[in-house]
């Protein structure tokens, strides 16, 4: 079975697409966890303050969630772009 | 030496069993030993109460080492099993059940530990509720089960599947990538659910009047941080039960990896995060009962957004199973 250039670089962008999304939702999954349990601590101890806790938790989140969209990019454009 | 499909599928048996039972043993030895640890420091603080922490150690330490026991159970499968070898495909789908229960066993050993250490210091603050304890123990320790439960089950069908009718180049990565993705996947909601285990035992050792509520968030986060290994599982699944063409291209056998790849390892992270949030709401809980309204959603909230990068993996997962 003879391969073919770019039937290699094909194989190699898939494992790489998998590879980026995989290894890259790590990251951003600890972290955003982390956020919503030091909201929920925060909260424990002023729950009057939980509509301003709640807005902080997720915009540290959303900025938590850009590796995990970086990813998402790039796995993407390893799928249908190269 | 000939190399027949005979040896083949032994040096994978052989392989995989050992790539088992050797990751298998790591997280249930570090529950286990974290359990002992905490005991040992129980111990010292109140001694004349040896007789229960002692035998709440055991029973969270047996609970713990279930992990290990379920990937000793398949590494002794993979050697004596010899089954009959008629294609290639028994080597890959034997290779990935050892890799499967082998990662899937991480997680909950480790997690399992946490309920378990927790309860013996648990019993030292609260001696009166002793029997209390040992329930949320054993609740809390039974869910982290589940994902090394979820790899037994995919390792067990990988084991027995029927592959004599199926096409060997694209399949023999799908079988890998099936027990890559529910493998990996479960160590991060086998962890995520024992941290939020330990901190509902703590938490009802400090207020035992919030047992109904503290159990009732635990189990919510838990089952939240159960998830991504839900996830795993479905990928899983779908590669080991789709038919996939012949083909002598390199490139489809590598979607087919790289799909278990990305749910596999994506699934570790919000697993843990998950863990991470349902831990503190169960603490605050347990401390301040009556905001457990607005922790039980914002706890919700906070996960749904962790969860996000394991839907992400899963959809490129999707993608490279479908449509590439």
């Amino acid at each position: 079975m003879a391969i073919e250039g770019a039937e290699l670089v094909k194989a190699a962008a898939f494992i790489g697409a998998g590879l980026a999304m995989g290894l890259g939702a790590i990251g951003p999954g600890v972290g955003e966890g982390f956020v919503g349990g030091k909201a929920c601590e925060a909260i424990g101890k002023k729950p009057e303050e939980a509509g301003l806790l709640t807005r902080t938790m997720l915009v540290a989140q959303a900025v938590s969630e850009s590796t995990g969209i970086y990813s998402l990019v790039v796995a993407l454009l390893l799928l249908f772009v190269v | 030496m000939p190399f027949d499909i005979q040896t083949v599928v032994s040096i994978a048996s052989y392989g995989g069993a050992g790539i088992c039972m050797g990751l298998g043993a790591v997280g249930a030895a570090l529950g286990v030993g974290y359990t002992g640890g905490l005991a040992n420091k129980a111990l010292s603080q109140k001694p004349e109460a040896s007789g229960t922490i002692v035998k709440n150690m055991l029973i969270g330490q047996a609970i713990a080492e279930s992990a290990a026991i379920f990937a000793l159970v398949i590494a002794v499968l993979l050697i004596y099993l010899s089954p009959p070898a008629t294609n290639l495909l028994t080597a890959s789908a034997l290779g990935a059940a050892g890799l499967c229960m082998g990662f899937g066993a991480i997680g909950s050993g480790v997690g399992s530990g946490f309920p378990a250490g927790e309860v013996c210091l648990a019993i030292v603050r609260q001696p009166a509720i002793s029997g209390r304890l040992t329930t949320n123990m054993l609740i809390g320790s039974a869910v982290c089960q589940t994902p090394a439960i979820f790899a037994m089950v995919v390792a067990l069908m990988l084991m027995f599947l029927n592959v004599n009718n199926l096409s060997v180049n694209p399949t023999w990565a799908a079988l890998l990538g099936a027990g890559l993705s529910t493998g990996l996947a479960a160590i991060g909601s086998g962890l995520g659910g024992g941290l939020a285990g330990g901190a509902s035992v703590s938490g009802i050792a400090r207020q035992p009047e919030t047992f109904g509520k503290v159990t009732t968030i635990m189990l919510v986060g838990q089952a939240v941080s159960q998830t991504p290994a839900i996830f795993g599982l479905l990928v899983s699944f779908i590669l080991m039960f789709k038919a996939f063409p012949e083909t002598t291209s390199i490139a489809a056998p590598m979607a087919l990896l790289g799909a278990g790849i990305s749910m596999g390892f994506g699934g570790i992270g919000p697993g843990i995060g998950n863990g991470f949030t349902a831990q503190s709401a169960v603490k605050w809980v347990a401390r301040n009962v009556e905001a457990s309204g607005i922790l039980t959603r914002v706890m919700l909230v906070g996960q749904a957004v962790s969860q996000s990068t394991a839907i992400y993996a899963m959809v490129v997962s999707l993608v490279l199973i479908f449509v590439v």
